[in-house]
């Protein structure tokens, strides 16, 4: 499956080390993709990475967003506005939040740690809009209640769109683990303020998304509180060659995380394998 | 409109959800319900621990105040968290500054009527002792885990 090229059209430093970039096909391209599902996208001479969408627009236009750790991501964080990149998706599992019934049974936490937010994005407005439409339609609705970490205020990324959601109507708990002289928010670790976030345990669905240590306590916190496991859907990320599930190279446990994943239900050997030592 | 209890307002406060109503009934009598404006304090470091506050709603910041650099903001707690931790054990002094962010419902005890409570009946020391530790262990775990750059270089996300 060779990769489809693509054209930076924009791009935008959300944080230092953290650029979201825009881009649109030159030909044909990539099918339409669920929320939470990632991109395999190629710096081309240097090697490809796995990238979730961080939103989509018209006409094709693909959003990503990226942090510089690596060549790959490093040429990505350094494009510039008429570039060309590969492209080749979408792949994995999403949130699944295109499901009708999400926040009709309750409501809706999303925690997300660092960059762990961009694979978020699309299903948080997603989930936005659908509770606005709901309410207007007069009909039941839960809450969509966020709690988002960042090491330090700058780390924080999507700022707008933190705003436009909180205008939105959603509950909006932000926390960083060392403050600067200027933050007003919430200070320490996102565990430590799922009780601040406002929603109802009974019914409630959870999307996790950030480090794996982040992920395993914020899990645990949450099924502690009484969220049902099977009801909390965490994200996981293992280095990936192929996408395709043919190769093997992203495997943890029993999973293909490339074809199984990212996106998973915290069952109990989701929750053995978040603390599982690398081999 | 009825207004709520005391008790009410502690038996759905996750340090006292749970406990038996009559113990719930015994602590009350320590506890008043209080509203703390943005900017106030709720204790002072070096001050006598004579509250416990449990936050009902809003922000309320845990400082350390450092010459010459000002107040440094080490925590926050919300909505279920507790503040006031020095009460426990002598010398009965608080460690740090606690400020409302924002206007803050708590129910407050008197700590020394909480003590006395907690001594005189042992089951219901017991039992609020095995709360507090239960908080405090949870709270000492995240500390650790805080220690940890966890949204940092060495993690992809
Ligand atoms: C499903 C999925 C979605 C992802 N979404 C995003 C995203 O939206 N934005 C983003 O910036 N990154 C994302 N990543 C991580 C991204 O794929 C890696 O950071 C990237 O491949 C690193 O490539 P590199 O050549 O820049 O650095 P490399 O030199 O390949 O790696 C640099 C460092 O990162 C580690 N590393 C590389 N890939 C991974 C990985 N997958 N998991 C854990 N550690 C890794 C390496 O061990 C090394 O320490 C995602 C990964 C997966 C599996
Ligand atoms: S990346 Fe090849 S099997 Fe998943």
């Amino acid at each position: 499956m060779a990769p489809l090229p693509y054209r930076v059209t924009e791009t935008q430093e959300e944080a230092p080390g953290v650029v979201t970039i825009s881009i649109s096909p030159l030909g044909t391209a990539i099918p339409a993709h669920r929320h939470g599902q990632f991109n395999m996208l190629t710096a081309f001479g240097l090697g490809e990475s796995a990238i979730s969408l961080s939103g989509s627009g018209p006409e094709g236009k693909l959003v990503h967003t990226v942090r510089d750790v690596g060549p790959v991501t490093s040429a990505l964080c350094g494009a510039r506005p008429g570039d060309v990149v590969g492209v080749r998706g979408p792949f994995g599992t999403g949130w699944g939040v295109e499901d009708g019934s999400f926040l009709e049974e309750g409501d809706v936490v999303v925690v997300a740690g660092g960059i762990g937010l961009a694979p978020l994005r699309g299903a948080i407005s997603a989930l936005v809009a659908r509770r606005s439409a709901a309410l207007e339609a007069r009909t039941r609705s839960g809450n969509v209640c966020l709690v988002i970490g960042a090491r330090e205020p700058q780390q924080l990324i999507f700022g707008d769109d933190l705003a436009r959601w909180a205008a939105g109507g959603a509950r909006v708990t932000v926390t960083v683990d060392i403050p600067d002289a200027r933050w007003r928010g919430g200070v320490g670790l996102v565990t430590s303020h799922l009780g601040a976030a406002g929603f109802e345990v009974e019914g409630a669905t959870a999307l996790i998304c950030g480090p794996e240590i982040m992920m395993r306590f914020t899990a645990r916190g949450l099924v502690d509180a009484g969220v049902a496991p099977e009801r909390i859907r965490v994200a996981l990320e293992r280095n990936m060659q192929c996408g395709l599930a043919w190769c093997g190279h992203c495997q943890l446990g029993p999973l293909l995380v490339c074809r199984d994943g990212p996106v998973v239900p915290y069952t109990d050997v989701v929750a053995d394998l978040l603390v599982q030592r690398e081999r | 409109m009825k207004a709520i209890s005391i008790g009410e307002l502690l038996s759905s406060h996750p340090l006292l959800s749970g406990l038996p109503a009559a113990d719930i009934e015994t602590v009350a009598g320590c506890a008043r319900n209080v509203i703390i404006k943005p900017g106030d304090m709720l204790l002072a470091e070096g001050q006598r621990a004579d509250s416990l506050y449990l936050v009902r709603y809003g922000i309320v910041s845990i400082e350390i105040h450092s010459p010459g650099v000002g107040s440094i903001v080490i925590d926050t707690v919300g909505p279920g968290g507790v503040v006031g931790w020095s009460w426990l054990f002598p010398p009965y002094r608080y460690h740090f500054d606690a400020r409302a962010v924002e206007v803050v419902r708590a129910v407050a005890f008197d700590a020394t009527c909480l003590r006395d409570k907690a001594e005189t009946d042992e089951q219901l020391g017991h039992l609020l002792y095995k709360r507090v530790a239960e908080v405090l262990l949870e709270r000492l775990q995240m500390t650790r885990v805080r220690l940890l750059d966890l949204y940092g270089s060495k993690s992809v996300r």
